[in-house]
């Protein structure tokens, strides 16, 4: 886990369908759950007829923005090559990119719907949010007969970020 | 979402907490058409069996129903986005003068940068045309709070109170604290023809009242604590309300601030006492420069606006650095992809043979708006809701002999091309009017009108028909078709109305495709 720091900035993409708004939601929760200050924003009035979307998430002790501004973001989550050059510019110096383990993050993951699971879960490991706060916020967002197998994915690729 | 916890907190929207806000208040009755970025506010309502909730036919019903309650005694909010807040101008002008009997509350969202929007008025305007108080959140906390106030308010001084929101306030979320709802008791029925009978003799009366009321008003936005001021350091000090206070604080906290949440009537001596306590004095507000002009006119001299630029579109952090510093605004585009109709929308097969037949084709508000696009390319004017059917008879009163024809969607066809299409009949014009019917609001998310036959809370009523409708509107055809792999059919049926000196209608029958696909869902148990 990383050093704790006031404010974590978080940038979600990808295109329509990708359960990118369902991604940052988890987020969200589970920060609110951890006792921080959250904020999420995006813009999904087209998203559902295949646009751009585009979720930022925020938590520390005091937020102001709900966006987050270029050069700004602390962590990438891309779920399509094809928009990774339009969201590179939230990412800061020195921020990290998880472009990279899209491939593996997919492969690992049986359901492609639950790769947005996935990412979060892997993510996971690099935040300063306790596992109890994560479990609660999968309890939240996900309906009972969905809770399980994501809860699983979350876990797995949790253990690949090791 | 649902608001999931009962009491203590809850990650929720702007919109959810508005709601949510509402809903501790006490509310009883709220309605409203959908619209992006309001809809949201309705459904979460719909949530709470407390509330009894309704998509109305368009804003203007919406309002006059509820405005209906709120005479009748029971707290009530209308919402609407900004444009849909034009079609029910004609009401609220006049219950402005009348006043209430229990809380009147109509919440407005804008859309700075047209996320999801044919303009980008400023609702802030309202305020002074109409004579109204307008309180204005800044993020879901204070959408939750202000809410709540904007009742008192309504109810302390008898008058309709609109909150305005924008897209960011409406759809960012955050953390914020749940409370219980208040028990209100339902008020009695007022026969007090002087009051609520708007005839001139009573409206004069009432006329001079709002103008006392609105001067009240103003020493309440005076001591208001929505009017914050936020002393620092006095070299630089920002006038602001909504995100744009937000985005400030980000890049400049160390600077002092006037935060205005009850934005109108303006807290003039609020603004001239912070005017004196510090050297640089900036207006920083989205689209117009409402209360950049206000300052002004206070005498202010010192008191900067932005470029003229910034009117144009909404803000963030790295815009505000620009602005501030008194450039002009500068976008670096970043190319997104352009939104285009779903795999498998039933509006793939109409508006290939519109572009086959190559017609002049007059547009409407919903997702075959996105017809203008390529690959089909074949939508040639988007107005307003209803101008689908209204503008294509102007068209052809122009180019009697043109190949026009008009499209509008089955919820924007309830919603206000009915009258449209008895003026098109009644005034001899001729001509074909494609309904395209997907059984659903889509463009919205997918929410039910009165000819799904289904209610906000998906119960079933009656249902109303489209057909009998149009022909009892006056049209000389009404055909109904399904286009799924029948496009030839529709073509031959197009090209056969188009050549008949009648008016027709043509109800392009298909679930869309998003529908079909959450039902499916469901049933599979996947969502």
């Amino acid at each position: 886990m990383k050093r704790k720091q006031d404010v974590y900035n978080i940038t979600f993409g990808g295109v329509g369908g990708q359960g990118i708004i369902k991604a940052s939601e988890l987020l969200g929760w589970a920060a609110l759950y951890d006792g921080y200050h959250v904020k999420k924003s995006e813009v999904h009035g087209m998203s559902q007829r295949g646009g751009s979307v585009e979720s930022h998430v925020r938590f520390g002790s005091v937020i102001y923005s709900p966006m987050i501004g270029l050069a700004q973001a602390d962590f990438l989550l891309c779920f399509h090559p094809d928009e990774h050059p339009r969201l590179k510019v939230f990412l800061k110096k020195g921020g990290f990119d998880l472009m990279p383990y899209l491939a593996k993050i997919q492969e690992s993951v049986e359901n492609t719907r639950a790769v947005n699971t996935g990412m979060v879960g892997f993510l996971s490991k690099y935040l300063p949010i306790r596992p109890d706060s994560w479990e609660r916020a999968l309890q939240t967002v996900f309906k009972p007969a969905v809770l399980e197998s994501n809860r699983k994915v979350f876990a797995q690729a949790r253990a690949l970020s090791e | 979402m649902a608001p999931k916890a009962s009491m203590g907190k809850a990650f929720l929207s702007g919109n959810e907490a508005l709601a949510r806000g509402a809903w501790q208040a006490g509310l009883k009755v709220a309605c409203a058409y959908p619209g992006t970025p309001s809809t949201e506010i309705l459904e979460t309502l719909a949530l709470f069996p407390e509330v009894d909730v309704q998509w109305s036919v368009n804003e203007k019903a919406a309002y006059e129903v509820a405005y209906g309650a709120a005479v009748g005694g029971v707290r009530v909010l209308a919402a609407c986005k900004h444009v849909g807040l034009n079609v029910a101008m004609d009401p609220l002008m006049t219950s402005a003068y009348i006043g209430v009997n229990a809380g009147f509350v109509i919440v407005v969202c804008d859309d700075p940068q047209m996320h999801s929007s044919q303009n980008e008025q400023d609702t802030r305007w309202v305020g002074i045309y109409a004579k109204l108080p307008i309180l204005e959140p800044s993020s879901p906390s204070e959408a939750l709070a202000f809410v709540q106030e904007a009742f008192e308010i309504s109810e302390r001084f008898d008058t309709p109170v609109i909150i305005r929101m924008t897209t960011r306030v409406s759809h960012s979320k955050e953390d914020v604290v749940l409370g219980k709802r208040l028990q209100r008791p339902v008020k009695a029925l007022q026969k007090d023809m002087r009051k609520y009978v708007m005839v001139p003799g009573n409206a004069r009366v009432r006329h001079e009242i709002l103008e006392k009321r609105i001067e009240k008003l103003k020493a309440l936005s005076e001591r208001s604590r929505l009017n914050r001021i936020e002393l620092n350091k006095k070299s630089l000090g920002f006038i602001t309300d909504s995100v744009s206070y937000l985005y400030l604080k980000e890049v400049y906290p160390d600077a002092s601030y006037l935060k205005l949440g009850f934005l109108y009537p303006f807290c003039d001596e609020k603004i001239k006492r912070f005017a004196k306590s510090v050297k640089r004095l900036m207006v920083v507000e989205e689209l117009d420069p409402f209360i950049e002009e206000h300052v002004k006119s206070l005498g202010i001299r010192k008191v900067e606006g932005k470029h003229p630029s910034y009117r144009v579109g909404e803000l963030d952090q790295d815009l505000i650095r620009s602005l501030v510093a008194g450039k002009p605004k500068k976008v670096k585009p970043r190319p997104g992809r352009a939104p285009r109709l779903c795999a498998g929308c039933p509006h793939w097969a109409i508006f290939s043979v519109l572009k086959k037949l190559d017609l002049f084709v007059a547009g409407d508000i919903g997702c075959y708006t996105l017809g203008a696009l390529p690959p089909t390319s074949a939508l040639h004017t988007c107005l307003c809701m209803g101008a689908g059917v209204t503008m294509p008879e102007g068209l052809r009163r122009a180019h009697p002999e043109g190949r026009i024809v008009g499209v509008i969607g089955d919820s924007t066809f309830v919603h206000s091309g009915i009258t449209g299409l008895i003026n098109a009949a009644y005034n001899k014009s001729k001509g074909v009017i494609f309904i395209l019917d997907n059984a659903t609001t889509a463009m919205t998310g997918g929410q039910p009108h009165p000819a799904t036959g289904q209610t906000i809370r998906n119960e079933s009523t009656k249902r109303l028909d489209l057909k009998a409708l149009c022909q009892a509107c006056g049209a000389d055809f009404v055909d109904v078709i399904d286009p799924h792999g029948n496009l030839k059919a529709l073509e031959e049926l197009a090209v056969q109305r188009l050549n008949a000196d009648a008016l027709s209608v043509i109800i392009v029958q298909h679930p869309c495709a998003l529908l079909k696909r959450e039902n499916n869902e469901k049933k599979a148990g996947c969502v």
